[in-house]
């Protein structure tokens, strides 16, 4: 009984022969299990090494040949979609508003349309996570977050900037000098379309020289002040000051 | 020679079993949801919570390894473990024939797709347990491993996912094995027919 290899069917009723207990523990056959774990743990690791590689050519391939699938599969769109609250935060592009208030001459409420009559600036940049992913070669537009300030008359000796999303729970900082910086955007498109829900329609803000958490989405309020105030991912324990390759223990290549 | 009736039922898990393979299915349960709407754009959007989700996931990913490490101290899963392990020519036949289900292939406590399922279950909870320690302790790795350990992390959750769905149908399918998994016993007839060389085994 211990060791059928052709069993007959007549021999799988019940034959009430008595065998040794140890004869049923005994192994019988290919320790195939173990080697499927082994083998996948090479594969893992294989994977873990080459897994850059493998990714890129994974997601230009579902981005070129089903690019509906970028909805469904992880990663595969490039960007993935962080929320901190529940779902995308609504909102109505005719009452939507953009306030600037704190230490500046004009308090502005803006509307989309305003915006737009703002100086427009474009700039082709990577996005870069903190998690370790990156989109490369992003065509951004919108206004430069200098040229918001000062349509505000903001006070440029002031320290911090303080942003706050219509999402209720998303806010960010930037120090003065950071913010006047040309490539720091209040984004209104992304790919030349107007950005997408998922990136924070309809406005949000794009800092290009640091990891993507500071580049809030769903932006509502920029305040000018003289203290850094944390923002959301910082009180979790992100850097403040998250420039790319030099901030939370990474190494990326820099945005410039 | 032995002249009292025959039993009804047949014991298939012991208490220990049926408690590792309880917990285990809610923290698989509980990763497979959460990994769900951190990492699907379409579940993000509808949930969203992003640092609830992730926190749960940590911990139950951490959690995970923990009831199969403790049902090691028990006899019963110990020899489950060793079936599960080895392959006899009748799994592969078993494996290679449509007709698997006619019980013509002699068949152990558990069948060759049993096997091959456990085995794909174990492997990938210790890869992605590696991968979820690189992707957790990210600072203290480059940055091509971190980009390699979310990728395989991602993929192979997504493999895990369709398994464990596949498993979850096939359990379905089967009312006396989920109660053979809930009550620990099965029915002497179930077992001739499903698992008949297990069947004599026991018996003898």
């Amino acid at each position: 009984m211990a060791i059928p290899v052709a069993v007959q069917p007549s021999m799988c009723s019940h034959s009430g022969m008595e065998e040794p207990k140890e004869a049923q523990l005994a192994p019988r056959g290919a320790p195939v299990g173990r080697r499927i774990v082994l083998g996948m743990i090479g594969l893992g690791a294989l994977g873990i090494v080459f897994g850059r590689t493998a990714s890129q050519a994974v997601n230009s391939t579902v981005a070129t040949a089903a690019p509906g699938l970028s909805g469904v599969l992880p990663g595969t769109g490039g960007f993935r979609i962080y929320t901190v609250t529940n779902g995308y935060p609504e909102y109505n592009a005719d009452k939507y508003r953009l306030t600037v208030t704190g230490l500046v001459s004009t308090p502005l409420s803006l509307s989309l349309a305003d915006l737009t009559e703002l100086p427009q600036t474009g700039m082709t940049k990577d996005f870069q996570c903190v998690t370790g992913w990156r989109v490369d070669d992003v065509p951004w537009s919108g206004v430069l977050l200098s040229d918001v300030l000062n349509a505000a008359g903001a006070d440029l000796t002031a320290e911090a900037l303080r942003f706050t999303s219509f999402d209720g729970a998303y806010t960010e900082s930037l120090t003065m000098e950071q913010g006047l910086r040309p490539d720091i955007l209040v984004a209104t498109t992304m790919f030349g379309q107007p950005l997408a829900e998922e990136h924070g329609a309809p406005v949000r803000l794009y800092v290009a020289p640091m990891y993507g958490y500071k580049s809030l989405k769903w932006l509502s309020g920029i305040e000018v002040g003289q203290k850094v105030v944390p923002g959301y991912w910082e009180e979790r324990g992100y850097a403040v000051d998250a420039w790319v390759g030099e901030s939370n223990g990474m190494t990326d290549e820099p945005i410039t | 020679m032995n002249q009292s009736p025959e039993p009804t039922t047949i014991l298939r898990f012991t208490a220990a079993e049926r408690w590792t393979h309880r917990t285990l299915g809610i923290l698989m349960g509980v990763l497979l949801i959460t990994a769900a709407v951190l990492y699907l754009p379409g579940a993000s959007a509808v949930i969203g919570y992003r640092p609830l989700m992730r926190n749960t996931h940590i911990i139950a990913g951490f959690l995970l390894p923990i009831p199969i490490i403790v049902a090691c101290f028990f006899w019963a899963f110990r020899q489950d473990l060793r079936r599960l392990n080895r392959f006899s020519p009748n799994d592969w036949k078993w494996l290679r024939t449509r007709k698997r289900r006619n019980g013509e292939i002699p068949v152990g406590k558990f069948n060759a797709g049993q096997k091959l399922n456990s085995a794909f279950v174990l492997g990938s909870i210790i890869v992605l347990l590696g991968t979820g320690l690189v992707m957790y302790f990210n600072r203290f790795f480059p940055d091509d491993i971190r980009t390699g350990s979310t990728f395989v992390h991602d993929w192979l959750a997504i493999l895990v996912a369709i398994a464990t769905a596949g498993h979850m149908w096939m359990a379905y399918g089967d009312a006396t094995a989920r109660k053979g998994m809930l009550t620990g016993s099965v029915p002497v007839e179930w077992a001739e027919k499903e698992h008949d060389e297990w069947a004599n085994e026991v018996r003898s």
